[in-house]
């Protein structure tokens, strides 16, 4: 399941360089930084929640503790993924509480050095620009940076 | 465990409090025993000392004063009338005030403590009014055994000298006493020469560390009376073999001590201090040897190490309370977590075991019926722990129906039943503010005042009866009151003034009732500062629905009203019954099933157009689609066939249709604050033998969202058109 690293030798020179692990929501390329997630699991069917906006897509068991999963394709104003055994969902902490999101397929890992991700240009897609910190180009395609303090807090996601 | 000492103390303070109240609870209900008295007696004591010792002034001045009376008491030079007993049960009021003060910070209502103060010192003779006083509650000013009362021969202020023949027991070290302190405060009272007597230790690998085997010789010439040196030992009486004998009177004294004894109903303290007497006088005596000091202390440092130091003070509750723990909740939380999972983990093992399709599994489920055994007995322990009798939330209750009636200037008593009926310390923890609250309205609104109490020809004094007591796996808390009822007009004309209900609103006696829980009401006429800032009964139900319980009112004019809290035995776990509701595995709560049944055509009938009602034996409930209440729909064909009939706070039917039924079991809850906001109509997750997390469902929301509930409300009460 996990993308194998990539070791080049540009990132054994740069020790300042953060990694990255990158995956496909809805085919587009996107990516979290390692130190955020805390482990990545198959797709298996969630527990409905009833009266849940459409990108929460339910709860699910992990070791006993019940985590709510997120769509990440439907939060960020992308079709809704029709979740799959191939899918994967990314167990990652949010202050201090775990929580899935769904993604495709995860990538790779990847390095990237701070000085080269860019900010994100304006465009005319507000759901996804709320998210999206920064973005990067790792192979000539275009990697989104998620903001995920964004993502999980979003006013509408945090009830009292 | 606790970090300060200081923690220790506070918590002390509390058991010692609620030992107080007790006590003058017993008081109060007619039981002079002087065990009772001394038990408060020394119980106040205790918190001084510990005040005293952490520079608490005011509870220091308050306890002494509140002791000194007690002392009185104590000593039968007064009488224990209703007037001093009110004065008491005030007094035991403040000073847990006090304490709280101490402990949490905040201000004393100083004109009622100078109040309390005043009171306190009519019933105080002129001499007592030394206020020395030393930490540790050793030399304190109120002497234990004033023997020149009873003795007839008043104390000269002429030296004489003490041979004390003083062993402790291992207890004593057990309680944290240490007898350094004690000589030093016999050194205080005059000239003190210490010889220790290690006849008794034996050989070094013959030694267990626990057993106490030194004893001390003391020669002390003072000039002090008798009774202030038995006063030293005051703490320890019982956790030593103690005797002190006179140069001259040793015969008179001892008779003077034997009739004490026999008057304060021989408690073991005394015991333990009369019987050495008679022998005493013919052990002889080592010769002193001065500056002994550093040489008894080590030894008592040595074993005091094996002796934990935290049971201080215990001993002195009443009644010889069994040994207890104390354990961070943390720990116990822990415990009760892993337990949930230890549930959760056999019912996994069981369904794989089931899917192995192995032919013969016998000897494997007996065993796992074992296993499941034992895991219930895990866990009924684990949740035993946490169990703990209602009686200081009782106890405290009193406090408020006392400082209620003399705010409104009624009189009320509380009584109180059940009061070891064991519940959840979370639920107890959370159910004082709502007790408070409903207690400070019966007071205030519910008891009427003295002279229409008379004139409705009941007694002057209102009756609030609270009580506990277990019913069928859920905790019943009942509060009583014997006032005028809910004065239904009243209620219905303030509901339509304040837009709750629509002014032709046809309501029966119990939803009138239940107005008062509606939010934003209150009936009070002026706002008093007890009860009735608008945010009354609705914030107690919120509070009882919280905890997974239900409150009901039921009231008769003239008669009174009764509120009834049914709840939970624990937060942690509950039976449910397991069905499925479109494709999605739920769990409904046992408690509100009244019954469970299989429905055919015939027993629908419409009414309206999308009305139906299920016919019950000749009665007829509106049916709840859970599925529809809850904005599920069925991929399959599957329709709802069985309905589970659950009764509502009102006492209103409602048949909630699911599509099957599959188990009824205990599940451990989860809670799903913080994985998302409030849904309507679930109450927490659980996790199931699959590993598959199923919601646990609140029929009373579900019923609440349901389109069926909408259409009662627009129909009958309630909805404000607007």
């Amino acid at each position: 399941m996990q993308a194998e690293a990539k070791q080049t030798d540009q990132e054994v020179k740069h020790a300042e360089h953060s990694e990255f692990v990158s995956f496909t929501v809805a085919g587009q390329a996107f990516c979290l930084k390692i130190t955020q997630i805390r482990e990545i699991r198959r797709w298996s069917p969630v527990t409905i929640l009833p009266h849940a906006p459409a990108d929460v897509l339910g709860v699910m068991n992990l070791r006993g503790a019940v985590i709510p999963i997120y769509d990440l394709s439907a939060r960020f104003g992308l079709q809704q993924t029709e979740a799959s055994e191939r899918n994967v969902v990314i167990v990652v902490s949010v202050h201090g509480k775990p929580v899935g999101l769904l993604a495709e397929s995860v990538s790779e890992i990847i390095s990237i050095n701070p000085d080269d991700i860019q900010d994100t240009p304006p465009v005319d897609s507000r759901n996804t620009m709320e998210y999206i910190q920064g973005i990067i180009s790792h192979d000539d395609t275009m990697v989104r940076i998620i903001n995920l303090d964004a993502v999980i807090s979003a006013p509408e996601q945090v009830m009292p | 465990m606790s970090g300060s000492i200081q923690d220790t103390f506070f918590e002390e303070c509390e058991e010692l409090l609620e030992a107080t109240d007790e006590g003058l609870t017993a008081i109060e209900g007619g039981d002079h025993d002087p065990e009772v008295v001394n038990a408060i007696f020394r119980a106040v004591h205790s918190i001084k000392g510990g005040a005293g010792a952490f520079g608490l002034d005011d509870l220091v001045a308050f306890a002494h004063r509140f002791e000194t009376v007690f002392d009185e008491v104590r000593s039968n030079r007064l009488d224990l009338d209703e007037k001093l007993i009110q004065l008491l049960l005030r007094s035991s009021d403040q000073l847990s005030a006090l304490v709280e003060v101490a402990r949490d910070g905040g201000e004393i209502d100083e004109a009622h403590n100078d109040t309390l103060l005043a009171a306190l010192d009519e019933y105080i003779p002129e001499e007592e009014e030394d206020l020395t006083f030393e930490p540790m509650g050793l030399g304190g000013p109120a002497p234990m055994m004033d023997l020149g009362d009873l003795g007839g021969a008043p104390a000269e202020p002429q030296e004489e000298t003490y041979r004390i023949r003083f062993q402790p027991l291992k207890e004593m070290y057990g309680t944290g006493n240490e007898p350094f302190f004690l000589f030093q405060a016999l050194k205080d009272l005059g000239e003190l020469t210490v010889t220790m007597d290690e006849n008794e230790l034996p050989g070094f690998d013959a030694m267990d560390m626990a057993e106490a085997y030194l004893a001390w010789d003391l020669v002390l010439v003072t000039k002090e009376t008798r009774s202030k040196v038995e006063a030293v030992f005051e703490f320890v009486e019982g956790l030593c073999e103690l005797s002190i004998n006179g140069d001259g009177d040793a015969e008179a004294e001892a008779n003077a001590l034997a009739a004490l004894n026999a008057m304060f109903a021989a408690p073991p303290a005394g015991d333990a201090a009369a019987a050495p007497e008679g022998e005493a006088p013919a052990a002889p005596f080592e010769p002193p040897v001065p500056a002994p000091e550093p040489e008894a202390k080590p030894a008592v440092a040595e074993e005091k190490a094996s002796a934990p130091k935290a049971e201080s003070g215990k001993q002195e509750q009443r009644g010889g309370p069994k040994p207890t723990l104390r354990v961070e909740l943390e720990r116990v939380d822990r415990l009760i977590n892993a337990v949930g999972e230890l549930i959760i983990n056999h019912s996994m093992l069981a369904q794989q075991i089931a899917n192995l399709n192995v032919s013969d599994t016998r000897d494997v489920e007996t065993e796992l019926e074992g296993f499941k055994n034992l895991a219930r007995d895990i866990q009924e322990g684990v949740m035993a722990i946490r169990a703990q009798p209602v009686k200081p939330l009782f106890q405290r209750m009193a406090r408020i129906v006392r400082e209620a009636s003399a705010a409104t200037g009624k009189t009320c008593k509380l009584v109180t039943e059940g009061e070891n009926t064991e519940v959840d310390k979370t639920v107890i923890e959370r159910l004082s503010d709502p007790l408070t609250h409903i207690l400070r309205n019966a007071v205030d609104h519910g008891v009427e005042k003295p002279e229409d109490r008379e004139a409705a020809g009941k007694s002057k004094v209102g009756e609030i009866r609270l009580s506990a007591s277990h019913r069928s796996g859920s905790v019943c808390i009942e509060i009583k009151d014997d006032g005028a009822g809910v004065n239904r007009p009243r209620v219905k004309q303030i509901a339509i003034e304040k837009g709750l209900i629509p002014e032709n609103a046809e309501l029966t006696d119990g939803e009138i009732d239940n107005l008062l829980f509606a939010p934003g009401f209150s009936t009070a006429k002026e706002i008093s500062n007890l009860s009735g800032r608008g945010v009354g009964m609705d914030v107690v139900k919120n509070a009882v629905t919280g905890l997974g319980g239900r409150i009901n009112i039921s009231s008769a004019p003239g008669k009174g009203s009764t509120f009834t809290i049914i709840l939970p035995l624990t937060l942690a776990v509950m039976d449910g019954m397991v069905v499925s509701v479109a494709d999605q595995t739920m769990v409904v709560p046992i408690t509100s099933i009244v019954e469970t049944m299989r429905g055919s055509d015939d027993m629908i009938n419409s009414l309206g157009a999308d009305g139906t009602l299920l016919s019950i034996r000749g009665n007829f409930v509106p049916i709840c689609d859970v599925a529809g209440a809850l904005g599920l729909y069925r991929e399959s064909d599957q329709q709802a066939g069985v309905y589970l009939l659950v009764e509502t706070e009102t006492g209103q039917r409602c048949a909630l249709a699911v599509d099957d039924i599959h188990d009824q079991r205990q599940v451990v809850i989860k809670s799903l604050d913080g994985v998302c906001g409030e849904i309507p109509g679930v109450a927490a997750a659980t996790i199931l033998g699959d590993g598959k997390i199923a919601m646990i469902l609140d029929p009373e929301s579900i019923i609440a969202a349901s389109p069926t509930a909408a259409a009662f409300d627009t129909e009958r009460r309630m909805s404000n058109a607007s």
